[in-house]
């Protein structure tokens, strides 16, 4: 990370992009793209697939660098990718404790591992694994180091929806009791809106409408209001009439 | 990284014996079908049971007998009793191809002249010298080809136009440089085990998957974690396919050098045999190069057994 400069940062928590620019060729991706997160906020980006949110993901998590504007995010991150990218040559702890160093690294990696509810899983190998285990796993190795922000870019895609029911579970579970802003990619409104404290909608570059969501716990299950919200993301996607 | 060399990274097909059966019957007889009332054509069903579940057949219980002591071995052994056979019966002269039994007495009586066992030292010695040399430039080597691009630019070129010489060809310049002695004999050997290793590593290196790569550096972890939890484990595959290249190669590269200009060791051995016309010592040498080469790539499976029990395509093992 030798490229990353030292300016005054402009935030005490959570993560923000300024003007962000990302090309590939002539293709602008992101097109001066202004974000915030304030700490300890979970916020969900929802865009179709390819319209950049896994570019402004990497930006964030210092994996490419902004062609312009600023980024500035804590030093302390992680990222929970779509796939579980687990080392198969590690059992399940040594590929939590892998960024971890210290004397105590094993304990906080059972501990991170128990959290995720896989107390006992140590000496699994990735292959014995299921799915939502192995991404628990990959969960457990981004929350062990205690970042300040998470960035998870589609970690339940590939799953079945009732494995994603128990991460949704488990992500509300989590944001309490490690309290780091989240940014959450994902393409699936209904995700959005059982974990978001604020839903980011993304078209053509930017950062296109943004919806707070003040729901309780049971309002996100089902109420008019949830159908309202889910209408309104729809209808900002361009599906409006489609469903 | 300008650009990897897809090199002789030889993927190892398992042939596992599937263990499910598959009986393919031929599905209940033509019926009526209700809906059309006309004669529906039998569909092929097939059945999965439990392996131990299934009537074992005739057939298959006669496969398993045959496969299942052996192993790998059958076919050879097969081939040594059809020899023993042949040369017992008179087809096979003494001079052509002795009796198995006949080159075992040989070696027998060898041993104990006092003849075998110094000679096997001797090569076993050349072996592990040349082997210990040539295996540790190939690995400092293809360490640092693999995770420097200026390591690659300085040593790709010259390994590639290594690769291309045969290891036969060399063996008349090394004389002439290093004269008839044993460093010539160990220099072969370690030039043989040198250049696979150097081209299957760099390869391995550069083949890691480069999302786990990413993975590692948002996890915090530093380029030493970085190189010995990701990068050799993930190069541990290559590197054993090198290994076995170099065992083999270092092989070839004894048995190049002992058949020219020695006065010791299993090369020398065979020489002499064949100047006296002894077939049998000639037999006792090559047998002895075989089974040097099958305990070599024997450990180099015993190894990828212990270190790649990871992998999904070991479980069976």
């Amino acid at each position: 990370m030798s490229t990353a400069s030292v300016t005054p940062a402009r935030q005490q928590a959570g993560a923000l992009a300024e003007g962000a620019v990302r090309r590939f060729g002539d293709r602008v991706v992101l097109d001066h793209l202004d974000l915030t997160i304030a700490g300890e906020e979970l916020v969900v980006l929802l865009g179709p697939s390819g319209c950049g949110k896994t570019t402004l993901l990497r930006l964030l998590a210092g994996l490419d660098r902004p062609d312009g504007g600023t980024v500035e995010v804590p030093a302390r991150r992680a990222v929970v990718f779509q796939g579980d990218r687990l080392l198969p040559w590690q059992r399940a702890l040594p590929n939590v404790t892998l960024g971890l160093h210290g004397p105590d690294a094993g304990q906080r990696a059972r501990d991170a591992l128990a959290a995720v509810g896989l107390a006992g899983r140590e000496r699994a190998w990735p292959k014995e694994l299921s799915g939502g285990e192995a991404q628990r796993v990959a969960l457990a190795r981004a929350l062990v180091s205690r970042p300040e922000l998470v960035l998870l870019d589609e970690p339940f895609a590939a799953l079945d929806a009732i494995t994603r029911r128990r991460m949704h579970g488990l992500v509300r579970a989590l944001r309490r009791q490690y309290r780091a802003a989240m940014l959450l990619v994902t393409h699936d409104v209904d995700e959005a809106i059982a974990l978001a404290d604020r839903i980011v909608v993304m078209s053509q570059g930017r950062i296109d409408r943004s919806h707070p969501v003040t729901l309780s716990a049971a309002d996100r299950e089902a109420s008019v209001s949830r159908e309202d919200l889910r209408a309104a993301l729809l209808a900002d996607l361009g599906l409006a009439n489609q469903h | 990284m300008t650009e990897t060399n897809p090199d002789p990274l030889i993927a190892e097909a398992k042939f596992g014996q599937a263990d499910f059966s598959a009986e393919t019957t031929a599905g209940p007889a033509p019926t009526l079908s209700p809906a059309t009332g006309a004669l529906a054509p039998a569909r092929a069903r097939e059945v999965f049971v439990a392996a131990g579940a299934r009537r074992a057949s005739a057939f298959s219980r006669w496969r398993r007998r045959l496969s299942w002591p052996l192993g790998i071995y059958t076919t050879p052994v097969v081939i040594l009793i059809i020899w023993e056979i042949l040369a017992e019966a008179g087809v096979l002269g003494p001079t052509v191809a002795p009796a198995p039994t006949a080159i075992a007495r040989t070696a027998a009586q060898l041993w104990r002249q006092g003849v075998l066992g110094p000679d096997l030292a001797i090569s076993l010695r050349r072996a592990a010298i040349g082997l210990a040399l040539g295996l540790s430039i190939g690995i400092v080597m293809g360490v640092i080809g693999g995770l420097l691009s200026s390591g690659e630019h300085v040593f790709n070129g010259v390994v590639q136009i290594f690769n291309t010489i045969p290891i036969l060809a060399i063996l008349p310049l090394f004389i002439v440089w290093f004269g008839i002695g044993e460093l010539p004999k160990v220099l072969i050997i370690a030039f043989g085990a040198f250049v696979p290793m150097y081209l299957n590593l760099f390869a391995a290196i550069r083949g890691i998957d480069q999302r786990l790569v990413e993975m590692a550096r948002t996890t915090g972890a530093g380029r030493w974690r970085l190189v010995t939890r990701v990068i050799f484990p993930g190069a541990m595959p290559g590197f054993l396919v090198g290994l076995r290249f170099s065992l083999a190669y270092s092989i070839l590269g004894l048995v190049a050098a002992e058949t020219v200009n020695a006065n010791s060791g299993i090369g020398f051995l065979i020489t002499n045999g064949q100047t006296y016309l002894q077939t049998t010592q000639v037999f006792v040498g090559l047998v002895i190069y075989a089974i040097l080469g099958l305990l070599a790539d024997q450990f180099v499976r015993l190894l990828q057994r212990v270190l790649l029990q990871w992998r999904p395509s070991y479980e069976a093992s």
